[in-house]
């Protein structure tokens, strides 16, 4: 069997640094870390990461491949970019969080009831097919994601917000059963289905 | 002075019936006072937003940008790229950065656009030409050409910049620090307002799109914000990024329930502000548009 064929867990056994190097997007910064903490202590939501960055960059480098990747940490980013503009060493934390999620969800080993890895995909599946976001589908679907009781209580719980932006003429009631997008829908789909194929490709998924 | 032109990029909550549709009506508003021409770039899509990196990787969320990129290059050949959402500004200027530092993904995604007849032009300048209105209003008018249109300065309003994350960091405005930005204040002055200066929530995350998956930490988020504009006394809050209009207006009720608090705070955009300023009706500033009312800035706008 050569390098190529093994999957990227053999390939990499008890060396997840380089396996993070070589697939997670801006990967091969976390050898620079520093451990100094200012990334974990700035970030909004920093209280609500089991593992905040500084830790997961030490987690990696200790080879713990299964705690990293199914954790709901990296999952807490909100994207304020704190933590990048103040990082010491420079190293582009968001965007190496954003990786580790990305990275754990293809591998199919991210925390399945994550509520923000739920949201995301809710997202990604509403702008890849018609271009454009659609605003009264993605609320209406993360709602109703649990089912028709659940999702009535989470709708009654937000009506306020939801009538708000309706008598605003912020909300679209009609949105609803009309797909809208953009007129390349069907050129954008076949350069995503490209994207992703490559992609695979390079990063081992297939 | 001369018209001046903008490859226009508006972003999907920007769109008629859509969350900041009161934004692009300001903005229409603003523009035409400043004799902006706004050419919209044909078919724009998505930029993939702060959420679309968990399922959409890193070549498809490039390859979203770079259509983008390349439509503008084809229909508004010359023109910088102009956004006026904070995460469409910094999507399309991180994909055109990462594009520019990887020949790989850059090749992929020529490639990728081959298919579709489109092909896009990136160096290490490209990113520099895609830009968010409130840079362009700085640094291509500057304070004092934002001050020269004003008809009914903003007398007695005392208003909190939120300027949030995206449209601060991680590219910033006008080379301003990350940590106190003061150009939104100093927009607030120019228009003849009085900025709370001492905000010292100005650049506190919102919560983003976490509002929609974590509510309640994000709504912890946005207490504080809206708290801190009531202790410096203001009457409005005021935010260039759609996604802040929105958070930090619409779960007010909310947080009044979960904190019993009394929030009622109206939060505007930079461009509601100017709008009025220049002489608009509340309409055609978008007020109309607004959740928590803003009577304040109506009644300058009505006078």
């Amino acid at each position: 069997m050569t390098a190529t064929d093994m999957s990227p867990t053999e390939k990499y056994r008890n060396n997840f640094l380089r396996e993070v190097e070589a697939h997670v997007e801006e990967g091969e910064w976390v050898k620079m870390c520093m451990q100094c903490g200012v990334c974990s202590g700035s970030c909004p939501l920093g209280n609500a990461w089991q593992h905040p960055p500084q830790e997961l960059f030490m987690m990696i480098r200790a080879s713990k491949r299964d705690e990293v990747l199914a954790s709901e940490s990296m999952w807490m980013c909100t994207s304020c970019y704190n933590c990048i503009t103040r990082c010491p060493r420079g190293l582009p934390i968001t965007h190496i969080m954003h990786g580790l999620a990305n990275y754990a969800n293809r591998l199919g080993l991210a925390p399945k009831m994550n509520p923000t890895r739920r949201f995301a995909k809710i997202f990604w599946d509403n702008i890849a097919v018609t271009g454009r976001v659609n605003e009264t589908k993605l609320s209406l679907k993360l709602y109703f994601m649990d089912g028709v009781v659940t999702g009535v209580k989470r709708a009654f719980a937000m009506k306020n917000v939801g009538l708000g932006m309706l008598r605003t003429g912020r909300l679209n009631p009609f949105a609803l059963f009309r797909p809208g997008g953009i007129k390349g829908k069907r050129d954008l789909q076949k350069m995503l289905a490209r994207a992703y194929d490559i992609e695979d490709k390079r990063k081992g998924f297939n | 002075m001369a018209t001046k032109e903008y490859s226009f990029y508006p972003g999907c909550s920007s769109e008629r019936r859509s969350s900041a549709s009161n934004y692009m009506v300001s903005v229409n508003t603003m523009c035409k006072t400043l004799d902006i021409k706004l050419n919209e770039i044909p078919d724009w899509n998505c930029c993939g937003a702060s959420i679309g990196y968990a399922d959409g990787g890193e070549l498809p969320r490039h390859v979203m940008n770079a259509r983008n990129i390349a439509l503008s290059q084809q229909h508004n050949a010359g023109q910088d790229i102009v956004a006026t959402c904070a995460a469409c500004w910094l999507g399309a200027k991180e994909s055109v950065e990462r594009l520019s530092k990887s020949e790989q993904l850059l090749a992929d995604t020529q490639s990728i656009l081959a298919d579709v007849g489109l092909k896009v032009d990136i160096d290490e300048k490209t990113a520099g030409g895609v830009r968010h209105m409130v840079e362009v209003l700085i640094e291509d008018f500057g304070y004092d050409a934002l001050a020269a249109p004003v008809k009914k300065p903003l007398e007695g309003l005392k208003i909190a910049g939120y300027v949030g994350c995206q449209t601060n960091r991680p590219f910033g405005i006008d080379g301003e620090s990350f940590e106190n930005p003061k150009y939104l204040d100093k927009m607030v002055e120019v228009m003849g307002a009085e900025p709370a200066d001492k905000y010292e929530q100005k650049v506190t995350c919102c919560g983003g799109a976490l509002a929609f998956s974590e509510p309640e930490k994000s709504q912890a988020q946005i207490k504080d914000i809206v708290e801190s504009a009531y202790d410096h006394n203001a009457d409005m809050i005021v935010t260039p990024c759609p996604v802040c209009q929105m958070n930090v207006e619409v779960y007010q009720e909310n947080i009044n329930k979960t904190y019993a608090t009394k929030f009622d705070m109206p939060v505007v955009y930079y461009s509601q502000l100017m709008s009025v300023a220049y002489g608009s009706s509340a309409v055609d500033a978008g007020l109309d548009g607004q959740v928590i009312r803003t009577k304040k800035l109506e009644a300058i706008a009505n006078k």
